[in-house]
């Protein structure tokens, strides 16, 4: 009988430790986004010292324009709302809906990609020119990585939401949860990259 | 907790080797993990201490006879890279945070335990590439700074190895990090509150935030210093129009944090080492966890005390020299609660105890060197001198290695389920402790009188103490003798420790030694009073 109680009990105990550990995914990502924000905070604390310091050499040419970039950042904020669109239809079990979003989410992306190496082909400077073009390069650059292997997450995801045989669905969502906030992320970082690179 | 650990893995235990060929697998048991972080560290501390020795012994005479000047500084790049990044920072937060962290919070594993193992496995191949890149031309030899331009104007392919492998061991450590902090947040045992944890966890939850905030930044840096040499940008590159500062000010936003990283789980685990030891509660455990808290933060905005003779202007002087003296005030909080700790107890003179004593004895006095090198007008004089060297192994050997050897003694009974000799750990700790303090106390003085450091050539008056200072250094090297002789002989025929042969009460020693593989049989036991010591109802002697 005792065995049999305490079986129970460790039972009972252990849906109450899974409740409790639910959320330690989604923890342990906020925890890298952290960091990896601290790699951009870096980047843009040694540009905003380089623009105070540093002044731009005689003959040197470091112009940016604003047309592309501003429709990179209009790209990226609709993808945003798409990707929340897809989380969703996945909540209302509507898997087909949630694949569409999801592809025109990477759609957004890849677009996002294509302009910036658009923008990369005519701009009037290239990456050893001076140090401003080098350190625009390098911060655009890496935020362009994520942005790739965000598209890339995305795509996959939208494949494992397919209907049926998928195995993200709503009974598991944390799959779609994880990239989506990952998404967010990398827009925010490119909303504070405009502002800095291109505003400032 | 098993819930959680079923469900990701549920070939945890069908598909992991047993016996020792486990140490050499994708273990996913966080007990393994530890001990191959410490195992691992501890190969390349031989390396480490091999390389020191080769220093020690070109700097027993005056003129660069033993080696050439060139390849002295790569001998010391290397050294203090293996040191920090393959000994200090994985041992002490790696080997001893993954074997205790789930037992002191009650958890069956870490919350990751296949980010855990990533971690872990990072390190072997980037340490033997860090080893590799000595034996390329143009080995690295900027220090283990890598401060440009001689970073990137010295030759560069033993360079960029070298970049490549900090940034994998960087990666490790941020791996590991995001384990701890996850673990210790969200894996507690229900009923268990973060005011109860043991102060290692509190050492390691802060520590942990320190590498989430500081290692990217370093990522990111040497991701820069390495396009400066593979491309040609101008980042850090003074002819290109760049700027070296920025470099200094990046590479010290985590290099001043790291050296927390290092000596805040020694902290945490000398915490746990004195009451038990002396049988009594630690004195102080809110103010322990306050002040822990208190180095986390002002150990982030301190970092330009390195860097007060490279231009800083004056108001950057002065924030930085009045928060960095501000740092003494947690740490001796600290020390004092230590020595409260001990005060009155019932103390056993073991091999723990003894290094525990020589951390806080050693650790006091580069304390000390350390807050009067935060003052401007005394750092200009020594920067950069052998009272840098001296101030800075004062705390990373005299404090955290001293504090590793002494949980390695204390652990040892967990691990095994065998007890070590105390007559060859007693007289490890002597030679250790009087090897140390021949090696490096004089170098207070040699850097008084303007001994630069990294350099292979110095002044003949400087002879004599520097051979006193390399015959501590012998010493040193002849103390790991009696430390491998005893782990050996303990492990094959020591003397059976029982489950808890410290009678101690921290979560650790509530189950059998060696553990099994899921921690406890039945349900984790709920620990309340991890230091409750010398109270009637342990009924003690």
């Amino acid at each position: 009988m005792t065995t049999l109680d305490s079986s129970k009990e460790i039972k009972k105990k252990e849906s109450e430790v899974s409740e409790h550990n639910e959320d330690f995914r989604m923890f342990g990502l906020i925890t890298f986004l952290i960091a990896d924000g601290m790699t951009f905070a870096g980047f843009f604390a040694a540009y905003l010292t380089y623009k105070a310091v540093n002044p731009l050499p005689d003959g040197a040419i470091y112009e940016l324009e604003l047309p592309i970039p501003t429709l990179n950042t209009i790209l990226l904020l609709v993808s945003s709302a798409t990707f929340h669109k897809a989380g969703k239809a996945l909540l209302k079990n509507k898997n087909s809906d949630t694949q569409k979003w999801l592809i025109v989410t990477a759609l957004l992306g890849i677009t996002f990609l294509i302009c910036q190496l658009f923008e990369y082909f005519n701009l009037p400077f290239g990456l050893t020119d001076n140090l401003f073009a080098s350190t625009f390069y390098a911060l655009t650059g890496f935020h362009g990585l994520h942005v790739t292997l965000g598209t890339l997450m995305i795509l996959i995801i939208s494949w494992q939401t397919r209907p049926k045989e998928g195995r993200i669905t709503n009974q598991n969502m944390f799959p779609l949860e994880a990239v989506e906030l990952y998404w967010h992320f990398v827009d925010g970082i490119w909303v504070i990259l405009f502002i800095i690179l291109y505003l400032l | 907790m098993t819930i959680s650990i079923d469900s990701q893995d549920p070939n945890t235990n069908s598909l992991q080797p047993k016996g020792w060929l486990r140490y050499f697998s994708f273990s996913l048991d966080h007990k393994v993990i530890g001990i191959q972080y410490l195992v691992c560290g501890f190969l390349f501390y031989l390396i480490g201490g091999t390389l020191a020795s080769a220093i020690r012994i070109e700097l027993a005479s005056p003129m660069s006879d033993f080696m050439p000047r060139d390849v002295y500084n790569q001998v010391l790049t290397l050294h203090g890279t293996i040191m920090i990044f393959l000994w200090i920072v994985p041992v002490v937060n790696g080997a001893f945070g993954n074997y205790l962290i789930p037992f002191y919070v009650g958890a069956r594993d870490m919350a990751f335990p296949r980010l855990n193992a990533v971690a872990f496995w990072l390190i072997p191949p980037s340490g033997l590439m860090l080893v590799a890149s000595y034996f390329v031309e143009g080995a690295a030899q900027a220090g283990w700074t890598a401060y440009p331009p001689l970073s990137i104007t010295t030759p560069q392919s033993g360079q960029i190895i070298w970049i490549m492998s900090v940034l994998l061991l960087g990666g490790s450590s941020i791996f590991g990090g995001i384990n701890f902090i996850a673990t210790i947040i969200k894996l507690r045992r229900p009923g268990l509150k973060l005011m109860q944890l043991p102060m290692y966890c509190w050492a390691m939850l802060g520590t942990s935030l320190l590498v989430v905030l500081s290692t990217p930044v370093l990522a990111g840096t040497l991701i820069l210093l390495s396009f400066d040499i593979v491309a040609h940008t101008g980042f850090f590159n003074p002819v290109l129009g760049g700027n070296v500062v920025v470099y200094q000010h990046l590479f010290w936003f985590y290099s001043h944090p790291a050296v927390y990283i290092m000596v805040l789980p020694a902290f945490g685990l000398v915490s746990e080492i004195l009451p038990v030891h002396s049988r009594k509660p630690l004195f102080g455990y809110t103010t322990m966890v306050f002040s822990i808290m208190g180095i986390v933060v002002l150990g982030l905005v301190v970092w330009a005390h390195h860097m007060f003779t490279s231009g800083t202007p004056p108001w950057m002087r002065l924030f930085f020299t009045i928060a960095t003296a501000f740092i003494a005030v947690p740490t001796g909080i600290k020390f004092f609660n230590w020595v409260a700790t001990l005060w009155g107890g019932k103390i056993s003179i073991n091999s723990a105890m003894l290094f525990s004593c020589g951390f806080i004895i050693n650790f006091v006095f580069g304390g000390i060197t350390g807050v009067a090198l935060a003052q401007v007008p005394f750092d200009i004089h020594v920067h950069d001198t052998y009272f840098v060297v001296a101030h800075f192994h004062y705390i990373v050997y005299g404090g955290t290695v001293f504090i590793i050897f002494s949980s390695i003694y204390h652990w040892f009974p967990k691990v095994t389920g065998k007890l070590m000799s105390e007559k060859l750990g007693i007289l490890h700790f002597a030679i250790t402790f009087i090897g140390f303090n021949l090696c490096f106390a004089p170098q207070h003085w040699l850097g008084l009188n303007g001994m630069p450091r990294r350099v292979a050539e110095y002044d003949p008056q400087f002879q004599f103490v520097n051979q006193i200072s390399s015959v501590g250094a012998l010493l040193m090297a002849i103390s790991t003798i009696p430390f491998l002789v005893n782990i050996f002989l303990s492990i094959k025929n020591g003397k059976d420790s029982g489950d808890n042969p410290w009678n101690a009460l921290t979560p650790e020693w509530l189950t059998s030694s060696p553990p099994p593989v899921e921690n406890w049989e039945g349900e984790a036991p709920l620990v309340e009073e991890p230091y409750g010591y010398g109270k009637p109802i342990n009924q003690e002697n």
